[in-house]
């Protein structure tokens, strides 16, 4: 899937809890006050529901899930065929 | 939205209704008066499948829901150990790791070993993200300081989630209650939830294997936490809907029965107005249960809030329901000869666990602002 597919989902999912007009695809959701901790599982759900794979144990790190380009490169690094 | 129950969702309501006016509400009252909840109760249901359902997905989230809901309709102390117990299951088989989920699934699944859920502190309840239990490891290990409270059946459970600060991280861990340096303190004389054997959680230099981590530093509260609250939440809005049929259910009998100025109360339009209120109120609740079941299903990203309105608006309903319960009892609703009496004390506490209601409003309202702009944005 490429960027082109997913950034449009992405951004409509991120902009239902921060205006998305606002931020730069780099800031930090988290660190800048920007969601609350209910949007971290919400968007576990969404990433798993949209592109069908499971968030795991070892996917928690924070470099996953930080900002709109970090959740773009997790999701491009799951859907990437093993190598 | 489908509606209509499947044949075994039926039939599985009609067996959990069963197994409740069996085994719950006949002895409720007496396990509210003496604190506690026999362990034969609790082998019963882990026999009947209850404890464990969630285990394997062996249930649906609606039939899941018809579970809490019965027991709620005899129980509220009751609903607390399966949504005790299943939160710890839920954030095991969701961020668990396969050496832990192979060890502890299949005993939490027969309930031979009960789950308890350790978050709040003394100073920390809902700012319990900044919980000031520690974590400190040691080689292999961790050792953990700190005392959790209010934990829901910790006389009894022999396996905790516990929240705790790894580096000021908060970090999930599992503490198995025969650890060195881990104790429990009974809690008693609470206002409801009386039979929920309460107890505070003491943890001195309590040494565990690193292995007992769940998920990763920092993301005990954001995920593992969030997890199995999500759950909890899910579970307390089907008995708040219990605990108000419950409440419903009883009115319609008493004021039935009771006569006042020569006739039945259900005769006095005051009478209907309450009930027709409860019955309305408490059915509005049953369709948020319901669309946070639909949404559960389908695993979509907006149960979360929808979830947290359906546990903010049912245990508000079960409050005044409870309440007008009370009212229609008159002297008999203020005695624990009825069960209102004791619905009425617990479900005050359902107003307060899982998030208390503040809580959810504040979570609510954020997103409804923000749903408020992003509806602007596309308009404009
Ligand atoms: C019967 C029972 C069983 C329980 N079982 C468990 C269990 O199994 N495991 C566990 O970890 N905990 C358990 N708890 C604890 C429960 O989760 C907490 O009581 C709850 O989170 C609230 O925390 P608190 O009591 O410290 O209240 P506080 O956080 O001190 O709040 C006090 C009041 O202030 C309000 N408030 C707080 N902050 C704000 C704000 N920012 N804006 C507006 N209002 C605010 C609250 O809503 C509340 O009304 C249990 C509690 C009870 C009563």
């Amino acid at each position: 899937m490429t960027t082109e597919d997913i950034m449009p989902k992405l951004t409509k999912f991120v902009g239902q809890y921060v205006n998305i007009n606002e931020i730069t695809n780099d800031l930090d959701l988290f660190a800048s006050g920007r969601v609350n901790s209910l949007f971290a599982m919400q968007l576990v759900l969404f990433v798993e529901k949209e592109f069908g794979f499971k968030v795991e144990n070892e996917d928690l790190d924070y470099e996953n899930f930080k900002s709109i380009d970090a959740i773009l490169g997790f999701i491009q690094r799951k859907l990437a065929p093993a190598a | 939205m489908n509606f209509e129950l499947t044949a075994e969702q039926q039939e599985a309501k009609i067996k959990f209704r069963k197994f409740v006016d069996k085994y719950v509400a006949p002895a409720a009252a007496e396990y509210d008066r003496h604190e506690e909840t026999p362990m034969e109760l609790i082998n019963a249901m882990a026999q009947e499948g209850y404890l464990g359902a969630l285990v394997g997905e062996n249930i649906d989230p609606l039939t899941w829901g018809f579970l809490c809901e019965e027991v709620g309709h005899a129980s509220g102390s009751l609903v607390s150990l399966l949504t005790v117990h299943s939160m710890v299951i839920q954030a095991l088989v969701k961020w668990g790791t396969d050496e832990q989920r192979n060890k502890w699934l299949p005993y939490l699944a027969t309930g031979e070993v009960i789950a308890g859920f350790g978050l709040t502190e003394v100073k920390t309840g809902s700012d319990a993200r900044n919980a000031q239990t520690t974590a400190v490891q040691d080689g292999d290990s961790y050792i953990l300081t700190g005392q959790k409270k209010w934990i829901s059946f910790g006389q009894v459970a022999n396996l905790f989630l516990i929240l705790a600060q790894v580096e000021g991280k908060a970090t999930a861990f599992l503490v198995e209650r025969e650890r060195e340096g881990f104790s429990t303190e009974p809690i008693k004389n609470m206002l409801g939830f009386r039979s929920a054997m309460l107890a505070s959680l003491h943890m001195n230099n309590c040494r565990i294997p690193a292995s007992n981590m769940v998920g990763r530093i920092g993301f005990g509260f954001s995920h593992v936490a969030g997890t199995a609250l999500d759950q909890g939440r899910y579970c307390i809005a089907w008995g708040c809907l219990g605990l108000a049929q419950g409440c419903v259910d009883a009115s319609l009998a008493y004021s039935t029965e009771r006569k006042q100025f020569g006739v039945s109360l259900k005769e006095h339009q005051l009478i209907q107005e309450l009930v027709a209120d409860m019955i309305t109120q408490t059915q509005a609740a049953r369709m948020l249960c319901y669309n946070a079941a639909f949404l559960r299903e389908i695993k979509d990203p907006s149960v979360i809030m929808e979830t947290s309105m359906a546990k903010y608006f049912a245990s508000r309903n079960a409050l005044k329901v409870a309440s007008d319960a009370v009212q229609i009892h008159g002297a008999n609703g203020c005695s624990d000869n009825y069960p209102v009496e004791r619905h009425f004390r617990d479900a005050k506490i359902m107003e307060i666990i899982e998030g208390s209601n503040q809580m959810q409003q504040i979570i609510i309202s954020r997103y409804g602002y923000q749903s408020y702009i992003t509806a602007s944005a596309l308009t404009t």
